[in-house]
């Protein structure tokens, strides 16, 4: 009795090995970079987290089609090493000696790769599945760019102060034309009662580009010739 | 009757005068504004851009030396003699080269042309600083990572073969074309920030010296705020300090390289912006009594100052750079060693690369063979040893470097701020170059108000800009960086010189002086304007001749998408027509103008003696 045990086992394990090896056939590599994703927060890898990978292989498959019974016995790794790095395969539920083919398992990883980060609070970087290209996220596109929006703004400011600053400067144009032709309308008439000092009205001393003292710049015949 | 005749005679000179004082000249609020002005459009994107470049090439802190030589023996006395003439004169470019002498017309009208060509293609930095500003406000920054390809899988193959900046750069700000002969078509985006680019700059010269003296408040001094920002920040940065110690370490032996004096001339000349008639016009608005020694005096040492200041923060974003790409370097050496040999995490480490390669060359020796290749030798002194200047320093290094930092959106808005301030200073000289002649003329200014001119000018410079929004664009914008401005201008502040000594004379000129500022003019002044600074000039001339002729055909840098690189390639003849015509329209227009005045007076001496 005993001796069958043993037999069995041993023939089981063999042929475990040789379905679980170094690029065996539908077997696949797994890297994790705990110590990366982590710091110091990292857990060790060991017996435990190894259980829990069968696990959610077996979840995996699982769901991805209803019909497999996948047992975490049918998950198999091999080769552990320091880096933490292994292999596996998941053999067939109803034939023990048969391996799921790969294709199927990628699709199914791939559909739930999600949640096999998850469990190990790790990403698509830190848990690779090396044969496995992840589809990486679109980035969020907002439906108008955002740079149109500021561009908008900015340039609606814009012209609204060189609109502004047309019109100011037109209606200030507009101002002193009417007081000019005002002026020159009533000093036609010989009526203009303005103040006068020198054969400057004063008002236009008040400007201030008008700091050219007229009167000296003119010319000398208004003074009597010695 | 008698009476009311001296009335109305009175009143009629009134009004006369009145119209000669409504039309008489502008001035700046208060000298602050002038200062402001002049340097806000002296301190520009080339002291950003050019001088740590400069700096880095010949000696580090060495070159200080060469520079500060040459800024006493030409940058100043230059500077100086542009601002006395345009406040002796008080007319723009054209007026007051006029003035001078009248054969010396053609000098205002070059220093006009190259100043519309300086306009043409310089506002296409603002737009593209517009750009970067606007995309600035997203998490995370869009030159931060590659976008992906079309099947998700991967990055972008052009992405993947540079960086995500360059790619950025060249794919989506500029999406350039493989060589200047494929010309693509205009972008719609870069033209509408260049639209708005010249919206902005219309704004600040709509009302002449009105707007522009309140404007240039800003745009001299945000750019200061924000240098002294990215210094604290730059300087406490992991790395910065390599940057800074690498690039200060003077190399002595680089001062007997003619190249340093000759950049250091060069730099001083350009970056204080002689030669284009804008100091001219900033300084016609001032009041006649206005102290331009002290003013020059300032307004050089600043602007040198300045070069400097930015500097110290570009080497030491340098320094971070090439210090986080070492360690990036480093560490993806490390992840292939680990996943090649399933090393434990953290058995590599920095310290202990070197040992442990060796170690797994004797341990593994085959497979480490294969692994070869792929390994590359990091070194942080590569990293620092690339030198980059113009645009690729301020849009693709700066940029890199900024989206390493945290915060970066507040960092990456605040920089492209400072450019836009930087840019829009020096636009606001390039117009004011160009409008003072055009309102200084009584042909134009009557006819037209000034709102008018300005808009017309404005118009016509963004549908020629358009260009450069094209898909060869920036090959166009590099024909005009490098060939527009550089001999005309010395050639044109050659003339100037000789003619303020000679043709107008030292000593006239010395009493005007006197007469403005009420002080003697130094000895110093008088032998840098007559004998050294056109010396200098001079020999920078035949230099730049020289160096065109040596080196044959011109060439250019084109990207290359496939490779992900810069390649150089020749210009096409039609190109280097371009670039003969751009340095004859301008040149030519000295002879010109003097033979134009030459014919006039012929004619006019004909027809007054056919008269009498």
């Amino acid at each position: 009795m005993l001796q069958v045990l043993l037999l069995t086992f041993s023939v089981v394990t063999v042929a475990h090995a040789e379905l679980c090896k170094p690029d065996a056939q539908n077997a696949f590599k797994v890297r994790l970079s705990i110590k990366t994703a982590l710091g110091d927060n990292a857990y060790a890898w060991d017996a435990n987290e190894e259980y829990l990978f069968k696990a959610m292989v077996a979840f995996t498959m699982r769901r991805y089609s209803t019909k497999t019974t996948t047992q975490i016995s049918n998950v198999l790794l091999c080769n552990v090493t320091d880096r933490v790095s292994f292999w596996f395969v998941v053999t067939d539920s109803s034939k023990n000696t048969t391996t799921v083919p790969g294709s199927e398992v990628e699709a199914a990883i791939r559909m739930n790769r999600n949640r096999i980060n998850n469990a190990f609070l790790l990403s698509d970087k830190t848990l690779q599945f090396l044969k496995i290209s992840s589809t990486l996220a679109p980035p969020v596109e907002p439906s108008t760019p955002v740079w149109l929006i500021v561009f908008g703004v900015v340039l609606c400011l814009i012209v609204a102060a060189i609109v502004f600053l047309v019109v100011a400067g037109i209606q200030q144009r507009k101002k002193k034309n009417k007081e000019s032709t005002e002026r020159e309308n009533l000093e036609e008439k010989g009526e203009v009662t303005i103040t006068i000092e020198n054969g400057i009205p004063c008002e236009t001393l008040d400007l201030k580009a008008g700091h050219i003292n007229g009167v000296f710049s003119a010319d000398d015949e208004r003074f009597t010739s010695l | 009757k008698h009476l009311q005749e001296r009335r109305q005679d009175g009143a009629a000179e009134g009004s006369a005068r009145q119209q000669e004082m409504e039309k008489s000249r502008p001035l700046w609020d208060n000298p602050v504004q002038f200062v402001f002005a002049c340097i806000s459009y002296a301190v520009g994107l080339g002291n950003v851009w050019r001088f740590p470049y400069l700096c880095q090439m010949y000696g580090g802190g060495g070159f200080l030396i060469p520079y500060f030589i040459m800024l006493i023996v030409e940058g100043m006395p230059l500077l100086y003699m542009e601002l006395a003439v345009g406040q002796r004169m008080r007319q723009g470019s054209i007026g007051a080269w006029k003035i001078i002498s009248p054969y010396l017309c053609g000098v205002g009208v070059a220093s006009v042309v190259v100043s519309f060509f300086l306009s043409m293609y310089y506002n296409v930095i603002n737009a593209w600083a517009f750009w970067y500003l606007f995309h600035s406000f997203q998490d995370p920054l869009p030159w931060a990572t590659c976008p992906l390809n079309s099947n998700r899988t991967g990055y972008e193959e052009e992405c993947e073969k540079t960086s995500s900046t360059q790619y950025f750069w060249y794919r989506q700000t500029l999406n350039i074309s493989p060589s200047l002969e494929v010309s693509g078509a205009v972008q719609w985006e870069q033209a509408l920030c260049l639209t708005l680019a010249w919206l902005v700059v219309y704004l600040c010269i709509l009302r002449g010296t009105e707007s522009t003296g309140k404007v240039v408040y800003v745009t001299a001094s945000l750019p200061y705020c924000v240098l002294i920002i990215y210094l604290i920040r730059g300087l406490t940065l992991h790395g910065a300090v390599n940057g800074l110690i690498y690039m200060f370490t003077p190399k002595l032996e680089q001062l007997s390289n003619p190249k340093t004096w000759i950049s250091a001339a060069t730099q001083i000349f350009f970056s204080l912006g002689l030669g284009f008639g804008s100091l001219i016009a900033f300084a016609s608005y001032n009041e006649p009594s206005n102290n331009c020694e002290r003013h020059a005096i300032i307004v050089s040492l600043i602007n040198s100052a300045t070069s400097i200041f930015a500097s110290i923060v570009t080497f030491s974003i340098y320094g971070f750079k090439a210090t986080f790409n070492y360690e990036s370097c480093i560490n993806k050496v490390i992840l292939l060693l680990l996943n090649a040999f399933d090393l434990e995490e953290g058995s590599l480490t920095a310290d202990n690369l070197n040992e442990m390669k060796d170690y797994l060359m004797a341990t593994h020796p085959q497979e480490y063979a294969q692994l070869l290749p792929q390994l590359k030798n990091c070194s942080l002194e590569a990293e620092l040893d690339t030198a980059v200047q113009g645009t690729g320093l301020a849009f693709i290094v700066y940029s890199e470097a900024i989206k390493n930092m945290e915060v970066s959106q507040l960092y990456s808005v605040l920089y492209f701020v400072m450019l836009l301030m930087l840019g829009i200073g020096s636009m606001l000289g390039n117009t004011a170059a160009i409008l003072t002649p055009l309102t200084d003329s009584k042909v134009i200014a009557t006819r037209f108000p000034k709102e008018v001119i300005s808009g017309v000018v404005c118009f016509i410079n963004c549908i020629i800009g358009l260009i450069f929004t094209m898909e060869a664009g920036n090959y166009w914008f590099d024909i005009f960086n490098d060939y527009a401005a550089t001999l005309s201008l010395l050639l044109i502040v050659l003339v100037e010189t000789i003619a303020v000594c000679y043709i107008y004379g030292l000593r006239r000129f010395e009493k005007d002086l006197h007469t403005m500022i009420g002080r003697k003019l130094n000895w110093y002044w008088k032998v840098m304007w007559a004998f050294a600074s056109p010396l200098l000039i001079i020999s920078l001339f035949i230099f730049y001749l020289t160096d065109y002729i040596l080196t044959g055909t011109l060439q250019y840098q084109a990207w290359d998408g496939t490779q992900g690189q810069l390649v150089t390639k020749d210009y096409p003849g039609y190109a280097l027509a371009v670039i003969g015509l751009l340095v004859a329209s301008s040149t030519m227009c000295i002879p010109l103008g003097a033979l134009v005045t030459f014919v006039r007076k012929r004619l006019k001496r004909e027809r007054v003696s056919t008269v009498a």
